[in-house]
C-alpha cells in the first residue's frame, strides 16, 4: 500500500525512501509502477530527443559556438602575447613607469628575431597599432632592421634603428596590450580610449563615430518600425477581412517581394530612386521638380528609410494578418449595437485586440532592422549608415575583428535589454508570430 | 560576426570534408572582377591553361584581406593564388598570411636580364610579385562638359564645375587628392599627411565638397555612375575608364593630374591546396610577354621594364596603349606613388576619422 | 400574448423589403412584417432562408437592397447602427476579451456619456439581474459558457434599449443549459417588457419562447402566427415539416364538400381532410399532415371518419410516450405516438392494427414540386 506521508511537497527522494519503507505500488507483471512507467516512457522519450539532436548541434555549432567565441573576441585579444611572448611575461612584471631597461630590451630583441623568423610581427604589430596609432611601421621596419643587432647593449641598437623606443608613452601602451584580456575594444565601441596614465577618457573628438552610430541605429531603426506599422496596419486588416480568392493575391503581392532577393529588391529601389530614376523623371516630367534641381532620395538616410521600410514590411504585415484574422467580426458589430461610432469602436475594441500582433511585429521589425546591413551600405550613402555597416567594416575591411566584437557585443545586449524591457511591457507569452 | 560565423563553420566542414575536392588540377585565380579580371583571363588564363592543362576557376573578390585572414585562421584555404594591392600584401606577409616567394624563380627578361633587375623597382616584396602599375585618377563626360577640368583643384571646385563627386568610400586616395587640390605638392603629400594639421587641412577640403559627394565601394561603379549621368566626375582605377571608352565608346577623359599610382601583386596564401600550380601560374603571368599582353585588354602598366616596348596597342587595333598607362612619362608629372607603410600606420585612426567624418 | 406598448402603431416595420448581395438571387424576397412594441417574436428557420439578413439589416449591419425598414415610425435605412440604440446579442456572445465583464458592460454606457457612478449602478443592476453580480472583475474567458451568455443578455440590455435582437443566443450551450437559459431569456423579457426579436433555427426553442413566430424559407415568410396556432394549424407543407413531427401522405383531391376535402391516395384509399392550403379541384395534388399524436389506435365510434389498416413496423420505447412506425397506405414511415398508460397496451412488431383521425386533425396542404 502507498502511503502519503508528508505534508510538504515529496521529491524524488522522499518517494524512494518512502517506497522503501512502505513497499512501492507493484506493476501486474511484478515490476515495482515506477520504473514499469519509466521504461515505457523511455523509448519515447529517447527518441523525441533524437530527433531534437540534430537542432540541437546545429545551433551549438552555428549559433551558441560562434556567438560565445564572439563575446570571447571582444575582451580577449592574445595578438601580442602570442607573436612576443616573453616580452609580454616580462611587461607584466615590470612595474610600468618611464622606458624599461636593458634586461627588457634583450627579451625584446630576443622575441622580435623569433617575430622575424616567424613572419607574424604583423599581428602584434595591428595590436599595438590599434592603442597607438603609427606604431606598426615601428615593428615592421625594427624586425626588418633586427638582424644587425646581433649583441648587447639591445636598448640603444633598438633606440638607434627606432627611437620611438624610447618613448614612455610606447612602454604604457605595451605593458597594456601585453594583458590578453583587455577592455579596450569594449571602450573604443563605446567613443573612449585609456590615456597615457591608464584612465579612462574620451576619444579624440573627430574621431568619435559609435555611440552616435548606436543612437542614429535605435532611432532609425523605431522610424522604421514605426513607419512599417503605419503602412502594415490597414493592409493587414484587408487581407483579414477581403473574401479569400481576393486576400490570397493580396498575400502573394505582399508576399513576392518577400521571396525576391534581398539585392535585387534593394537595387530594385537604386532604380527607382536615384537621381535619373524612375521618380525624379517622373517629377520632372509632370513639372514638379527642375531638371537641374532632381531631388536626392537615395545614397542618404531617406534611401535607407525607404528601402528597409519596404524590405520589413513584411515582417509587420504577417504577425499582424495573423492575429486579425483570428477576430471575429462581430466583435465591431458588437461594439456598433452597443452605441459606439466606428472610430471608437475601433479603438476601444479592435484596436486593443491586435495588440499582441502588434508587439510581435514591432519587436520582430525592430531587432531585425537593428542589425541590418546590406541595404543601408548600398542606398544609405554617407549618413543613412547603421552601426552593422561598420561592424562589417571592421569584419572586412579594417581587420579589427575585436573591435566588430565589440560593437557585435554591445548590440547583443541592446537586443536583449529590449527584449527584457518589452517582456515587462507586454508579455512575451501575448506575442504572435502567426 | 559573420566572418566569426563563417570561420566557425569553415572549420566544421574542413574538418569533415578535407581539401580533396580542391585538389584535382584546379587553380582558383582570385581578382577584381569585370574589365580588369577580363585583361587577366585573356593575357594570362588562356594561354597558361593551353600550356599546361590546369584548370582555372576565376573568383572576384573587392580587395582587402580579410577573407584570406579568415580562410587561414579557419584552416579551410580555398584560394590559390591573389591579385592584391601593395599594402595588403605587405600587411599579409607581416601577418604570415602568405608564403614568401624566391624571386630566383622568376623567368628572366627575354635578352637574359634576371628577373630582379628586369622588374620596377620597388615591385618585388618578399611576398608578392607584382603584375601591373595602376593608378587611382578622376575622370569626366566630355560630352556633357566641352571645357573640361584640367588639375586636381578643379574636382574640388565646384562653383567653375558644378555637379556631383564620385570618390571611393574610403580615406586612401582621397585625402591626397583633396591635399594636392589645396595647393601641396605632389612630392610632400605624405609628409603633410602625416601630421595632425595635415589631416585636418586635408578633411577641411573634403568639407567643401561633402555634400555633392556620391560615394562608391566597387572598381565597376565608377563608369557606371558617369554613364548614368549620376555624377559630374569621379575618381577611379584608370584601367576601368579606359575601357568604358574603349570598349563601349564612352565620351569619358581622364585627368591625369595629382593621380596616386599603386600596385597589384599576386599573393600565395598559407595553405593554398595548389601551391605548385599556383606558383606556376605566378611564374608564367609575370613573363615579359605576359604582362606585355595584358595591355592590350587594360591601360595598366606591366611591372616589367622588359614589357614596356613590346606594349603595343588595345585590342582593336587603334589606340596606341602607351600614353594610356600610369607610368608613361606624360602622366607621372605630377604623380604620387601610394605610400603602404604611411596606410599601413594610419589606417585604423583616419578610417575611423573618416567614417566620424562621413557620419557627421 | 402581450402586445401594444401603448400605440397601435407597430413598432418595428419592414415594407417590401427586398436583399441580395450577388445581384442575381433575392435572399429576402419582397419581406413585409409589423412587429408591436413588447413582443417577443422569433424568425425561425433553415439557414439560409433569410431569417438572419433580417436580422442585420434591423441591426444595421446590412442595407435592404429595396425597402423600407421603420423603427417606431421612423425610416431607419440611412440610420448608422450605433445610433439606433438597439441591444443585440450574437451568436457567439461577442464579449470583448480584453475588458472584464463589468467593463464590458460599462462600454454602452461610457461611450453614451454617462456618468462613472449611474454607469457602475447601471452595470451592477445589470449583473444582478443576471445572478453574476460577483463575476464583474473577471475577464470573459474565466467564465462558462452559460455565464458567458448572460453576460451578453446583459450587456444588450443594461443601456435599456427598446429593442433587443438575438442572433442564436443559445447555439453553442448544450441541451441542459439551453433550456434553462429559454426560461432565463423569457422572464427577463416579460419582466422589462422589452421587445424581443430571436433568430433561431430550433423550432423548440421559438415554441417555448415567442409570442409569434416567423417562419422562414426561401427569403419567404412561409406563415406568422403564435405558437400553438404554427403548430396545430400549419398553412403550408413547408411549415407542417419544419413545426414539430408529422406524418405527409400524398394524394390528388377527389371531391371538396361541406369545408372538407375527400382525398385519393395512390394506393387507392380515400381521405377526408380539412381543406386549408388547396383549392379543392378535382384531381389538384396536396399533401395531407397529420400529427402523431393525433393519430388513435383501435378507434371506435363514429368520429373517426378515416380509418386505416397498419402493420406495426418498430416500436420504440421513449418513457412518456411510445414511438411506433407503421406501415399504412404504401408508407412505411407513418409514425404514431401512444401515450404511455394503463388503457394503451403495448404493440409488437408484425402484429396488423387498425388506426384512425379525426378529419380536423387531418390537413390538406400545398404539394410542393419535388417531394
Amino acid at each position: 500500500m502507498w502511503v502519503y506521508t508528508g505534508g510538504e511537497q515529496t521529491t524524488m527522494a522522499d518517494i524512494t525512501a518512502n517506497q522503501a519503507v512502505t513497499g512501492p505500488l507493484i506493476a501486474a507483471d511484478g515490476t515495482p509502477l515506477k520504473r514499469k512507467l519509466a521504461q515505457t516512457t523511455r523509448r519515447a522519450r529517447m527518441r523525441a530527443l533524437l530527433l531534437t539532436a540534430p537542432l540541437v548541434l546545429f545551433l551549438l555549432v552555428s549559433f551558441v559556438f560562434p556567438i560565445g567565441q564572439m563575446l570571447y573576441q571582444s575582451a580577449h585579444n592574445p595578438s601580442f602575447g602570442d607573436v612576443l611572448p616573453n616580452t609580454a611575461r616580462a611587461l607584466a612584471e615590470w612595474e610600468g613607469d618611464g622606458v624599461p631597461g636593458e634586461e627588457m630590451f634583450a627579451i625584446l630583441a630576443a622575441d622580435l628575431k623569433q617575430a622575424r623568423e616567424d613572419r607574424s610581427i604583423g599581428r602584434a604589430a595591428t595590436r599595438v597599432n590599434y592603442e597607438l596609432p603609427g606604431s606598426r611601421s615601428l615593428f615592421t621596419r625594427t624586425v626588418r632592421n633586427i638582424g644587425k643587432v646581433e649583441a648587447a647593449p639591445y636598448k640603444e641598437a633598438l633606440i638607434e634603428i627606432n627611437e620611438k623606443w624610447d618613448d614612455p608613452i610606447l612602454w604604457a601602451t605595451l605593458k597594456r596590450v601585453s594583458n590578453d584580456y583587455t577592455a579596450s575594444f569594449y571602450l573604443a565601441a563605446v567613443d573612449r580610449k585609456y590615456d597615457a596614465d591608464g584612465s579612462i577618457v574620451m576619444q579624440d573628438e573627430k574621431r568619435q563615430i559609435y555611440v552616435q552610430l548606436f543612437w542614429r541605429t535605435l532611432w532609425l531603426s523605431a522610424l522604421i518600425t514605426f513607419l512599417c506599422f503605419l503602412l502594415a496596419y490597414p493592409v493587414s486588416y484587408m487581407l483579414s477581412v477581403l473574401p479569400l480568392r481576393y486576400s490570397n493575391l493580396l498575400m502573394i503581392l505582399v508576399l513576392l517581394p518577400f521571396w525576391t532577393s534581398l539585392l535585387v529588391r534593394t537595387t530594385a529601389w537604386i532604380a527607382m530612386l536615384q537621381s535619373e530614376g524612375v521618380v525624379n523623371d517622373l517629377l520632372v516630367w509632370t513639372s514638379v521638380l527642375d531638371d537641374d534641381n532632381r531631388a536626392q532620395m537615395i545614397y542618404n538616410r531617406t534611401g535607407t528609410i525607404v528601402a528597409m521600410t519596404h524590405i520589413l514590411l513584411p515582417f509587420m504585415i504577417l504577425p499582424l494578418y495573423s492575429v486579425m484574422k483570428t477576430i471575429p467580426p462581430s466583435y465591431m458589430r458588437a461594439a456598433r449595437s452597443l452605441g459606439a461610432n466606428s472610430f471608437t469602436a475601433f479603438r476601444r475594441v479592435y484596436f486593443p485586440q491586435t495588440i499582441p500582433g502588434i508587439a510581435a511585429g514591432t519587436l520582430l521589425v525592430f531587432i531585425l532592422a537593428i542589425g541590418y546591413y546590406i541595404t543601408p551600405a548600398l542606398v544609405g550613402g554617407q549618413d543613412g549608415q547603421l552601426i552593422s555597416n561598420l561592424i562589417a567594416f571592421h569584419m572586412q575591411r579594417s581587420l579589427n575583428w575585436s573591435l566588430a566584437a565589440a560593437l557585435g557585443g554591445i548590440l547583443l545586449v541592446g537586443v536583449l535589454v529590449l527584449y527584457w524591457v518589452y517582456n515587462k511591457l507586454v508579455g512575451i507569452d501575448k506575442l504572435k508570430f502567426g | 560576426m559573420k566572418i566569426g560565423l563563417k570561420t566557425a563553420i569553415a572549420a566544421a566542414v574542413a574538418a569533415t570534408l578535407g581539401t580533396a575536392a580542391m585538389a584535382e588540377g584546379s587553380l582558383t585565380v582570385v581578382s577584381w572582377g569585370g574589365a580588369y579580371t577580363k585583361s587577366q583571363v585573356e593575357a594570362y588564363h588562356k594561354p597558361f591553361i593551353a600550356k599546361t592543362g590546369v584548370q582555372i576557376k576565376s573568383e572576384d573578390y573587392n580587395g582587402g584581406i580579410a577573407e584570406i585572414k579568415a580562410q587561414v585562421e579557419a584552416g579551410n584555404v580555398t584560394w590559390d593564388i591573389v591579385d592584391v594591392e601593395l599594402s595588403d600584401a605587405v600587411r599579409a606577409c607581416d601577418e604570415g598570411l602568405v608564403y614568401p616567394i624566391d624571386h630566383s624563380i622568376l623567368p628572366p627578361a627575354p635578352d637574359g636580364t634576371a628577373a630582379t633587375d628586369d622588374f620596377l623597382p620597388g615591385t618585388l616584396h618578399e611576398c608578392a610579385v607584382a603584375n601591373i602599375v595602376w593608378s587611382t585618377i578622376y575622370a569626366y563626360d566630355s560630352s556633357k562638359m566641352a571645357d573640361g577640368p584640367k588639375t586636381m583643384a578643379d574636382f574640388f571646385d565646384l562653383e567653375k564645375f558644378p555637379g556631383k563627386r564620385g570618390m571611393r568610400k574610403s580615406p586612401k586616395a582621397n585625402l591626397e587628392f583633396a591635399l594636392i587640390a589645396d595647393g601641396v605638392d605632389p612630392a610632400d603629400v605624405y609628409e603633410v599627411l602625416g601630421t595632425p594639421e595635415g589631416v585636418d587641412r586635408a578633411f577641411a577640403k573634403l568639407d567643401t565638397i561633402k555634400d555633392q559627394v556620391v560615394w562608391w565601394e566597387a572598381g565597376a561603379q565608377p563608369p557606371q555612375l558617369l554613364a548614368d549621368g549620376e555624377v559630374a566626375m569621379t575618381t577611379a582605377y584608370n584601367g576601368r575608364i579606359f575601357n568604358a571608352v574603349a570598349a563601349e565608346g564612352k565620351p569619358f577623359e581622364i585627368v591625369w593630374d595629382g593621380q596616386i599610382w599603386d600596385l597589384d601583386l599576386w599573393i600565395i596564401p598559407k595553405g593554398a591546396p595548389n601551391k605548385d600550380a599556383a606558383l606556376e601560374f605566378l611564374k608564367f603571368s609575370t613573363d615579359t610577354q605576359r604582362l606585355a599582353d595584358q595591355a592590350k585588354w587594360i591601360a595598366y602598366g606591366p611591372a616589367r621594364q622588359s614589357s614596356a616596348p613590346l606594349v603595343g596597342k588595345y585590342n582593336d587595333g587603334k589606340i596606341d596603349m602607351g600614353p594610356q598607362m600610369p607610368t608613361a612619362e606624360e602622366n607621372l608629372k605630377r604623380a604620387v606613388q601610394n605610400d603602404f607603410e604611411f596606410w599601413a600606420d594610419n589606417q585604423d585612426q583616419l578610417n575611423e576619422r573618416f567614417n566620424a567624418w562621413l557620419a557627421g | 400574448m402581450s402586445s401594444n406598448g401603448g400605440s397601435d402603431r407597430p413598432f418595428v416595420t419592414f415594407e417590401n423589403v427586398q436583399k441580395s448581395y450577388d445581384g442575381e438571387t433575392l435572399v429576402v424576397k419582397n419581406l413585409n412584417l409589423e412587429i408591436q412594441r413588447g413582443e417577443f417574436l422569433t424568425l425561425l428557420g433553415p439557414s439560409g432562408s433569410g431569417k438572419t439578413t433580417c436580422l442585420m439589416m434591423l441591426a444595421g449591419f446590412e442595407t435592404a437592397t429595396h425597402g423600407e425598414i421603420l423603427l417606431d415610425g421612423r425610416p431607419i435605412n440611412n440610420v448608422p447602427p450605433h445610433k439606433r440604440g438597439i441591444g443585440m446579442v450574437f451568436q457567439n456572445y461577442a464579449l470583448f476579451p480584453h475588458m472584464t465583464v463589468a467593463e464590458n458592460l460599462a462600454f454602452p454606457l461610457q461611450v453614451r456619456g454617462l456618468s462613472q457612478a449611474e454607469s457602475e449602478q447601471k452595470v451592477q443592476r445589470a449583473l444582478d439581474m443576471v445572478e453574476l453580480g460577483a463575476f464583474g472583475a473577471r475577464r470573459p474567458a474565466q467564465l462558462s459558457g452559460g455565464q458567458q451568455q448572460r453576460v451578453a443578455v446583459a450587456r444588450a440590455l443594461v443601456f435599456d434599449p427598446d429593442l433587443v435582437l438575438m442572433d442564436e443566443p443559445l447555439g453553442a450551450l448544450d441541451k441542459n443549459l439551453r433550456e434553462q437559459m429559454q426560461y432565463e431569456i423569457k422572464h427577463i423579457h416579460e419582466n422589462l417588457g422589452v421587445t424581443v426579436v430571436y433568430v433561431t433555427h430550433d423550432q423548440s426553442e421559438a415554441l417555448t419562447m415567442s409570442d409569434r413566430i416567423a417562419v422562414f424559407n426561401d427569403g419567404v415568410i412561409q406563415q406568422l402566427a403564435q405558437p400553438d396556432v404554427l403548430y396545430e394549424e400549419p398553412e403550408n407543407a413547408f411549415v407542417a415539416a419544419f413545426i414539430g413531427e408529422n406524418n405527409r401522405l400524398r394524394g390528388t383531391v377527389a371531391k371538396a364538400a361541406n369545408g372538407s376535402v375527400q382525398v385519393k391516395l395512390p394506393t387507392g384509399e380515400q381521405v377526408s381532410a380539412l381543406p386549408i392550403n388547396v383549392r379543392g379541384v378535382k384531381g389538384e395534388e396536396t399533401t395531407l399532415s397529420l400529427r402523431p399524436e393525433r393519430v388513435v389506435v383501435n378507434p371506435r365510434g363514429k368520429k373517426v371518419p378515416n380509418v386505416f389498416e397498419g402493420r406495426v413496423e418498430e416500436v420504440i420505447y421513449l418513457g412518456d410516450h411510445i414511438r411506433t412506425r407503421l406501415n399504412v397506405a404504401g408508407h412505411d414511415d407513418f409514425i404514431v405516438k401512444i401515450p404511455n398508460s394503463a388503457d394503451h397496451p403495448p404493440l409488437n412488431p408484425g402484429v396488423d392494427v387498425k388506426i384512425g383521425w379525426s378529419i380536423d386533425d387531418c390537413r390538406a396542404l400545398d404539394a410542393p414540386a419535388g417531394e
